[in-house]
């Protein structure tokens, strides 16, 4: 990586957002406001304003409207962005799901927040846990660097030939969007390398006219589902190729599923989103105490990477979920017991410990990893599916 | 752009809904044939057809402008006929028509 | 007034329609459709029900919007009898997203293309964009976004097919519902009129966010409909067109009768035909007299509960209405004349100051 086509700057990662859709010189955006996401659509219209970005600003009259605007906008073969929070989301996630059938690659940034009630603006993962079957690919970042780079994938892998599904990037809410990091900032000739213009395979114009959003009979209904589940499997590889077209041009690789000190690791801890962070320091003091701990980090959590995960959790005894979103009624994390169904069946899988956590951006620090370790370790039996923990809720 | 006064003909021959395979599909189940409803006779549907009087037909174009299915026709000779393909039989031609020369009558 | 086989005629000197045995008529109008253009942009094969008012509405606005258009349509009837896959009835590109943001894909899509032609992405010529959506899909689950893409100032232009009730899921009563209709949502029995509200003015809720052109439109009146979408679609900026859609299958009404029963919508003054232009109110169609609200009410068998006093009060209210849109009218026109009169004042007196301070 030259060292001259890239830059060290102290920026809240918001505006790192806004930087990295303003590099990849987006057509339309559509901006609804909500906590904590506005910083990001505060400093686009600051953009165009200033004429930095040529791009139509839409301000949208709610996030329903807003992912509409990217649809109609998509299908016309404009390059969009949008982004949201938890109610914003629920509001919006009627056309999401139609968005991915569709096969528009529109790329949403969703700074996590809780969903109400009661209402809270504050960071946990319940909003994207309610649109798992979206059908749209689903990326997770953990710190500021993230956070910029995996917005130049988003836009790389959605609009592929061979992909065309939209991509949600997943900002954990305020911790990755209010807060001030030292970034590496990649010149606009490396992304340009990076990431072409967008050449749509169909788009809305009279020259070539298509129909688009034709209802399903069902006759073909199950094969027009299959066809989208078929598509969204095979977006794996390219997901996988953009991130390695990345690493190969600034040196950071990204992967579907990360790991840190897991060599000889007893019991794995299992993140996603900015809390790995904080894992992997919480890791370091506990090896530093001799205890046999790592971690695994997802970061592509749709499509799921389920022989990925597998290998990397392979010969450890006892794999401690964080989840930050409570699935009421059933598993209780949501992550927990997607990980319990990839190793379901699987010989010598680690035991599977399901703790909620950080609800609604609560603090969690190294002493509470420890305390879960040591949870785990005086467990007698293996927890059952419905055996999850609230972490630290006082009585 | 196409003109759409008669019945496209395809390139290929038209699959129906349960003919088509999940790889048939286009991303997105986007429609590339314009006007395909053509393949569809609604004229099925009918149980009563409109017939002109040419001798009391004026040419005036009210039948043709009227029919919600484009399915009233100018002939070569500036009369009027229903394309039966398409026609539903509603009815609307015949009593719109100026000079009441269009009778409906039962399909047979 | 009704001839001598019981049909309502629009009045003396209206011309048609015609019984035999009668001569033919003078009215050379008569004729206006062969000039109309025979391009069809909107497919037979479609499967909208026997006299589908909306279908006849959207053939005529394609005919006006000609082929460089770009059409989206709400979930709703004309969604569903013209795309069921694989089939499609448009030659034109067109979009359906959901139910209630016809106006925002529309929004999206005028953002889109103004954005690709400038940035050279898309040949440099105009493309307009036509938004269809239900009197549902627009007065009540659609009208936020309807207003926030009216609010924006999108060049678009947005037709309502106005048939009066959710028809496609099965006539159940919307904002647009007349009173005393009877839906199956609204259903007039022992303890009710059926609809128990007067209809959302949707024309006046469009024209509240002063956008530059609004207008009512009926496909009964070909003409008039034409050129209506043609003047919206050729205005910079949000135009409305509210389209009267008879609907024999949700109304009940005989199939043959659509065209003759939105005649007579216009004629009994339940719906007018007008322009706001830049906020100006022009009553396009002023009958000489209106004709009696039953003439309408009887050939609807979705009204055949009300009582000739229901239909007296109702009659009474659409008067009212008629009148103080007449009013609101020719109060425009005066206005209109008043401030270029007011205007021209102002010019000379500044004529006059500006010689006056040269010598």
């Amino acid at each position: 990586m030259n060292p001259t086509l890239e830059r060290r700057v102290g920026m809240e990662d918001s505006h790192a957002i806004a930087l990295a859709v303003r590099q990849c010189n987006v057509d339309v955006v559509a901006a609804y406001p909500i906590t904590p996401q506005t910083h990001i659509v505060e400093k686009l219209a600051e953009m165009v304003a200033n004429g930095e970005l040529d791009a139509e600003f839409v301000p949208v009259e709610s996030e329903h409207s807003a992912m509409t605007v990217c649809v109609g906008a998509e299908a016309t073969g404009a390059r969009t962005f949008t982004c949201t929070s938890s109610q914003g989301l629920i509001l919006m996630s009627e056309i999401v799901y139609i968005a991915s059938a569709m096969r528009l690659p529109c790329v949403m940034v969703l700074a996590n927040r809780s969903l109400s009630g009661p209402l809270s603006i504050w960071c946990d993962h319940s909003d994207v846990m309610s649109i798992r079957d979206c059908g749209w690919i689903q990326t997770f970042a953990e710190n500021g660097q993230e956070v910029y780079d995996l917005v130049f994938h988003a836009y790389r892998v959605a609009e592929m030939p061979e992909v065309l599904t939209p991509v949600i990037l997943n900002v954990d809410g305020f911790y990755l969007t209010h807060v001030v990091e030292s970034l590496l900032v990649a010149d606009q000739e490396v992304v340009d390398r990076y990431l072409p213009p967008y050449r749509p395979r169909y788009a809305l114009h009279p020259d070539r006219a298509v129909t688009m959003g034709a209802y399903g009979v069902p006759e073909l209904f199950t094969e027009a589902k299959k066809a989208q589940d078929e598509a969204l499997r095979a977006t794996y590889p390219s997901i996988v190729k953009a991130w390695q077209e990345w690493g190969d041009l600034t040196g950071r690789h990204y992967h579907p599923v990360e790991t840190y000190r897991t060599e000889g690791a007893r019991v794995l801890l299992f993140t996603m989103g900015s809390i790995g962070q904080t894992a992997m320091v919480a890791v370091d003091a506990m090896r530093e105490q001799g205890w046999p701990v790592g971690l695994v980090k997802l970061r592509l959590w749709r499509p799921f990477p389920h022989e990925d995960l597998r290998r990397a959790v392979a010969g450890a005894e006892h794999l401690v979920v964080l989840d930050r979103a409570v699935s009421f009624g059933g598993p209780g994390g949501p992550v927990a017991s997607e990980v319990r169904s990839a190793l379901y069946g699987q010989a010598g899988a680690p035991v599977v410990h399901d703790f909620i956590v950080g609800l609604a951006g609560r603090d969690v620090a190294v002493p509470d990893f420890e305390a879960m370790v040591r949870e785990v370790l005086a467990r007698k039996s293996a927890p059952r599916h419905e055996d999850y923990v609230i972490y630290g809720a006082r009585e | 752009m196409k003109k759409l006064e008669s019945l496209k003909e395809a390139v290929t021959p038209f699959r129906q809904a349960h003919e088509i395979g999940w790889r048939d599909f286009e991303p997105g189940f986007v429609l590339t044939e314009v006007a395909s409803s053509g393949h569809y006779h609604t004229g099925d549907w009918r149980s009563r057809r409109p017939v002109w009087d040419e001798s009391r037909c004026i040419q005036c174009g009210v039948c043709w402008i009227y029919c919600p299915d484009m399915a009233v026709r100018r002939k070569p000779d500036g009369y009027f006929e229903a394309n039966y393909d398409y026609c539903k039989g509603c009815g609307i031609c015949a009593r719109e028509c100026v000079t009441q020369c269009i009778r409906m009558e039962d399909e047979r | 007034m009704t001839d001598d086989q019981g049909m309502t005629t629009c009045g003396p000197g209206c011309g048609w329609p015609k019984p035999p045995g009668q001569p033919l008529p003078a009215n050379l109008n008569v004729y206006v459709s062969n000039l109309i253009p025979r391009e069809e942009y909107f497919a037979a094969g479609h499967r909208g029900c026997q006299g589908c008012g909306l279908a006849l509405a959207v053939r005529l606005a394609l005919k006006a919007a000609g082929p460089d258009v770009i059409v989206v349509t709400a979930t709703g009837c004309l969604e569903i009898i013209t795309t069921p896959l694989p089939y499609t009835a448009w030659g034109v590109p067109w979009i359906h997203v959901a139910f209630e943001n016809t106006a925002a894909t529309a929004s999206g899509i005028e953002a889109a293309l103004k954005v690709l032609r400038r940035k050279g992405r898309i040949p440099d010529r105009k493309v307009r964009v036509l938004a269809f959506a239900g009197d549902g899909g627009t007065a009540d689950i659609g009208l936020q976004a309807l207003s926030g893409a009216l609010e924006r100032g999108h060049d678009l232009t947005y037709i309502c097919l106005d048939n009066e009730a959710y028809m496609n899921t099965g006539v159940q009563r919307s904002g647009a519902t007349p009173f005393g209709a009877s839906t199956t949502t609204s259903p007039a029995g022992r303890r009710s009129i059926g609809q128990q509200t007067w209809k959302k003015p949707m024309p006046a809720i469009a024209a509240a966010h002063n956008i530059p052109y609004v207008a009512t439109a009926n496909p009964s009146y070909p003409f008039d409909f034409i050129q209506k979408v043609r003047r919206a679609m050729d205005t910079e900026g949000p135009a409305y067109i509210h389209a009267y859609s008879a609907c024999p299958t949700g109304w009940r009404s005989a199939t043959d009768l659509s065209i003759h029963i939105g005649r007579l919508a216009t004629e009994t003054g339940v719906f007018p035909l007008y322009e706001v232009v830049r906020g100006r109110h022009i009553l396009n169609y002023d009958p000489p007299v209106l004709q009696p609200l039953k003439e309408y009410l009887r050939l609807q068998p979705r009204f055949r509960h009300l009582t000739d006093d229901d239909i007296a009060r109702i009659e009474a209210r659409v008067w009212r209405e008629y009148e103080a849109l007449k009013r609101r009218a020719e109060f425009d026109a005066k206005e209109e004349k008043r401030l270029k009169r007011e205007e021209a004042r102002v010019r000379r007196l500044a004529r006059a100051r500006a010689k006056g301070s040269r010598e």
